[in-house]
């Protein structure tokens, strides 16, 4: 292969590195309102009087909106393809706020200097409520978080709002039960996961205004264009072909930007007044009113027969969705349908989960989307259940791992395609040293190593769900045009995209333009999430470059006079086989420019299976007793997604993943106060991994072939931050002889730990 | 009130409001490059040179600007293409958002110490936080470029 599995450089590298004006606020330009959201003080309350007249007196600003101004027609802003699962269960203003943070005015200005000068000065008394806080005892709780009569689910996620949930659901095969009594070894323990903040370096950001047809103009840093298309034509109440939304470079996503957390704020400042309106979230406000990882609770019991088979799983999951439902009901079932399917020799397995509202900010997606905390747990649990046996943890999971070709039942009932899970196994024990007899290592002086493994997997995309289109185009002289609507948002998609096109089209990647997105121009797409860029829309994209090969060759064939079927296309010309006559490609692009047949194709493409990558990871810590702080050192990912397209683009998402995973694992918490405050407000109070934190990352792949996927490529983009949170916990335990069922692992947890286990104590697990 | 600066070589002498920042009096006037990511000192996109010194923009006041020589990116397009040819060849642009800032303090220490161990390297950029791409391709595209320079020494 010439482009695929290549280390292509990105079509946008030089731009990006050189510090162009690409992202949407350098390239809005001036003059518009600055919209800011005045937020609730109050974690649950109802507005009972707001008075602006003080506010609007202040100069420069233009429009001051309350719940009186909006549409009541509830809708979600969650960025999933329709009929979302996500319940209809918010306004743009309501009068019943219901998180710390929550909207209670929108306030748009000449500049920020007096938008904030007139937030200051609105009055609004308010009726205070009790809140729920806990999530744990916010399911049938007295005290209901969406009390209303209109809370509009479109599918029937098993939620009630009058019991304070979001979703339920239940999934097994075999009786958990029944196997689980004749196990001789099983592990009954409950692991509780945090909110964590993507983080992404650019914040979320919109620009609306009307163009010269009179359609609102949406240019939104969104991995969701078109998506956000259907969520504003809900919350505003007027018709998607008023709508265009326009994708830049974007700084950055992993999640947070599946969700239209801005969006709505400045369109309906636009739409009200007319005049371009614009929202940037400082970082104080993505930490406080946004879209974090569910919390989660997670029970696992899981039995193993003498030798060492693990015969079931049983996983019972409380989520913790916040005020609002966004991916609520999706993100949960990950926890369960990807951890559990893992083993393969389970004779049983159930999975069950309550999805609960409570008066925090409202969840999201954030790679990983369930899978990250589901692993965290199941892989804790398969460590806890190797040390009660005494058998060595990797060599325990080494005899249970899914292998390719077996039936998943818990993964859908799909078959496991392509799997060299066990061949990552073995080769991250070879780049971390892995010697089950030394798995802790004494250095003196209260600094004690350990070395932790875990493995995970993902899915391709949703299957029968997402979709994704590509049109190409060819144009003068023979350089093609591709059109997408998925989203590069750093991840490199244009160039890969690109590259699968090249490999197909014989040409090199410098010779396709790559355009996206723009509701208006670009086919649709689902959006850069779930996994599903590379293996959907890749598949698109080799569709479509194998559809306008024809029509070349239906143009070659008109001009050398010619039956289509005798022509060859090798990239650089048409060639009739039996004359060996030929007409380049730059002549053909050039005269079909008056032929009246136009070279362009479009395919779409939707899958019904969504094939898992897996990986194997594998952390070398090192604890300070002393202080309980704990350092990475080493961190080996050995991962099989299939054919890798871009080889320096795989491994910078694994390492970038995998860091992002050790700062979930050992500090980053959203953290509240007792009144649902929140103390996680900037970078000071969250924070996120630096260049000297994360030790070395070794990366390596392992690719098996997926027959369905693009090449034989399936994900990459959220598997790998899936084992450094369990790999992390099962090192320290090797070090020294604790187990943090609670992250983040901080340093007060794992002296806490020590305590208790050197006085004999049991300490409680959960604690937030 | 008015200031009067150098900034990239060039002359300026832009109204500012008291309380305004030097990050977005530097946007305002067209250096794009300069970004926020979250004003608080703790992250680096904000990195310009102002007196031969890497400063973080988004704590420093317009007003101090007064009478300063400032370079943002935009001043150095040249070095920032070479130093980009390592980026690239390592994937280490993901979102790009941080680069801007990354690729400032890299020139900036190149001023102070030339010749960067490893560790030297790291422990100077460690205020450029970067989310996607978990810094290892950074770390190798910059000893790559140090030890290039050194060759061409
Ligand atoms: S914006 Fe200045 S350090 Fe983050
Ligand atoms: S490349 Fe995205 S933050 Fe560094």
């Amino acid at each position: 292969m010439k482009y695929v599995s290549k280390p292509v450089r990105k079509k946008d590298a030089f731009a990006l590195l050189t510090g162009r004006p690409v992202y949407a606020e350098d390239i809005a330009g001036g003059d518009f309102l600055f919209v800011k959201v005045l937020k609730s003080p109050y974690a649950n309350a109802i507005i009972e009087d707001i008075d602006i007249t003080k506010a609007m007196e202040v100069r420069g600003i233009v429009k001051i909106l309350t719940y009186k101004d909006v549409p009541q027609v509830r809708f979600t802003l969650a960025g999933q393809t329709y009929p979302e699962w996500s319940p209809y269960d918010r306004l743009i203003l309501d009068r019943h706020v219901r998180f710390v943070g929550d909207a209670a005015a929108i306030v748009a200005g000449e500049n920020e200097r007096c938008v904030i000068q007139a937030m200051r000065r609105i009055k609004i008394k308010y009726k205070v409520l009790e809140p729920v806080l806990d999530f744990l005892e916010a399911k049938d709780n007295p005290v209901l978080v969406h009390p209303e009569d209109d809370w509009n689910p479109l599918v029937d996620a098993g939620g009630d709002n009058k019991r304070n949930l979001c979703a339920h659901g239940k999934d097994s095969s075999g009786d958990v039960n029944e196997v689980l009594s004749k196990c001789d070894y099983v592990v009954d323990e409950t692991y509780h996961t945090q909110a964590n903040q993507q983080t992404m370096m650019e914040t979320f950001r919109t620009f609306t205004y009307f163009d010269a047809q009179n359609r609102l103009n949406v240019l939104s840093s969104t991995q969701v264009p078109f998506h956000v298309r259907r969520i504003l034509s809900n919350a505003l109440q007027i018709p998607k072909s008023r709508i265009k939304v326009i994708k830049p470079r974007i700084g950055g996503g992993y999640g947070a930007k599946q969700t239209a957390v801005c969006e709505v704020y400045p369109a309906i400042v636009t739409l009200i007044t007319g005049r371009p309106a614009k929202i940037i979230y400082s970082r104080r406000e993505a930490q406080i009113t946004s879209s974090p990882r569910h919390e989660m609770q997670i029970r696992v019991r899981i039995g193993a027969d003498k030798s060492g088979i693990i015969k079931a799983i049983d996983v019972y999951t409380i989520s913790n969705t916040g005020a609002y439902g966004e991916h609520g009901p999706t993100t949960v079932g990950l926890s369960g349908h990807k951890s559990i399917p893992i083993y393969g020799k389970t004779e049983a397995f159930r999975f069950e989960y309550d999805v609960v509202y409570t008066n925090k900010m409202s969840s999201g997606a954030y790679r990983g989307y369930g899978a990250t905390q589901g692993f965290f747990a199941v892989e804790s649990a398969v460590d806890e259940l190797a040390h009660k046996m005494g058998m060595d943890p990797v060599k325990l999971r080494e005899m249970n791992i899914v292998k390719e070709g077996q039936i998943m039942p818990a993964y859908y009932g799909e078959p496991n395609t392509s799997c060299h899970l066990d061949k990552c196994i073995a080769r991250a024990k070879e780049i971390i040293g892995y010697n089950e007899n030394a798995l802790r290592k004494d250095l003196g002086g209260g600094i004690v190593r350990g070395i932790g493994a875990a493995v995970a997997m993902q899915g391709s995309g949703i299957s029968n769900v997402d979709m994704g289109s590509v049109t190409l185009k060819i144009n003068d002289d023979g350089f093609y045009s591709m059109l997408i609507g998925a989203t590069d948002m750093g991840t490199g998609c244009d160039t890969i995209l690109a590259q699968i096109a090249a490999e197909v089209l014989m040409c090199p990647v410098e010779n396709i333009a790559v355009f996206g997105v723009d509701t208006d121009a670009s086919p649709y797409d689902s959006g850069s999430y779930a996994s599903a860029t590379t293996y959907v829309t890749g598949n698109a994209a080799v569709k479509t470059a194998n559809a306008l090969i024809e029509k070349i060759k239906t143009a070659g064939a008109k001009t050398l006079e010619c039956h289509k079927e005798d022509c060859v296309f090798d990239g650089k010309s048409v060639t009739d086989k039996n004359t060996g006559k030929s007409v380049s490609l730059k002549d053909l692009a050039n005269s079909n420019m008056a032929s009246g047949f136009a070279i362009e194709a479009t395919e779409s493409f939707m899958s019904p299976v969504s094939p898992p990558p897996f990986m194997a990871g594998m952390a070398e810590i090192e604890i300070d007793t002393n202080t309980g702080k704990i350092t990475p050192v080493n961190y080996a990912a050995v991962v099989d997604c299939g054919t890798v397209i871009n080889t320096n683009l795989a491994k910078v998402q694994t390492e970038g993943g995998i860091a992002q995973g050790m700062g979930m694992a050992l500090y980053e918490n959203v953290h509240y106060g007792p009144d649902g405050q929140y103390y996680s407000k900037s970078f000071m109070q969250y924070k996120i991994p630096a260049r000297t934190d994360v030790g070395n990352i070794h990366v390596e792949f392992d690719s098996s072939y997926e027959p369905s996927g693009p090449f034989g490529a399936k994900s990459i983009g959220e598997i790998v931050i899936n084992t450094p949170s369990p790999a992390i916990a099962n090192a320290v335990e090797n070090a020294i002889g604790v187990r943090i069922r609670d992250l983040p692992i901080t340093p007060e947890k794992v002296l806490k730990a020590l305590w208790a286990k050197e006085k004999g104590i049991e300490v409680s697990s959960h604690e937030s | 009130m008015k200031i009067r600066l150098k900034i990239n070589g060039k002359d300026f002498a832009p109204h500012i409001y008291p309380s305004m920042i030097l990050l977005d009096l530097l946007r305002d006037l067209g250096f794009k490059s300069v970004k926020r990511g979250c004003g608080t000192t703790n992250c680096g996109l904000c990195t310009i040179i102002m007196d031969n010194k890497s400063v973080l923009s988004c704590s420093v006041p317009a007003a101090r600007a007064d009478g300063k020589e400032i370079y943002t990116l935009e001043g150095f397009q040249d070095k920032a293409a070479e130093i980009a040819e390592f980026l690239a060849d390592e994937g280490a642009d993901q979102c790009g958002f941080c680069a801007p800032g990354f690729v400032m303090n890299v020139i900036a220490l190149e001023k102070e110490n030339p010749n960067p161990t490893e560790k030297e390297i790291d422990e100077y950029l460690v205020g450029n936080l970067c989310r996607c791409t978990g810094y290892m391709s950074q770390h190798r595209a910059m000893a790559r470029y140090f030890a290039h320079k050194q060759k061409e020494a």
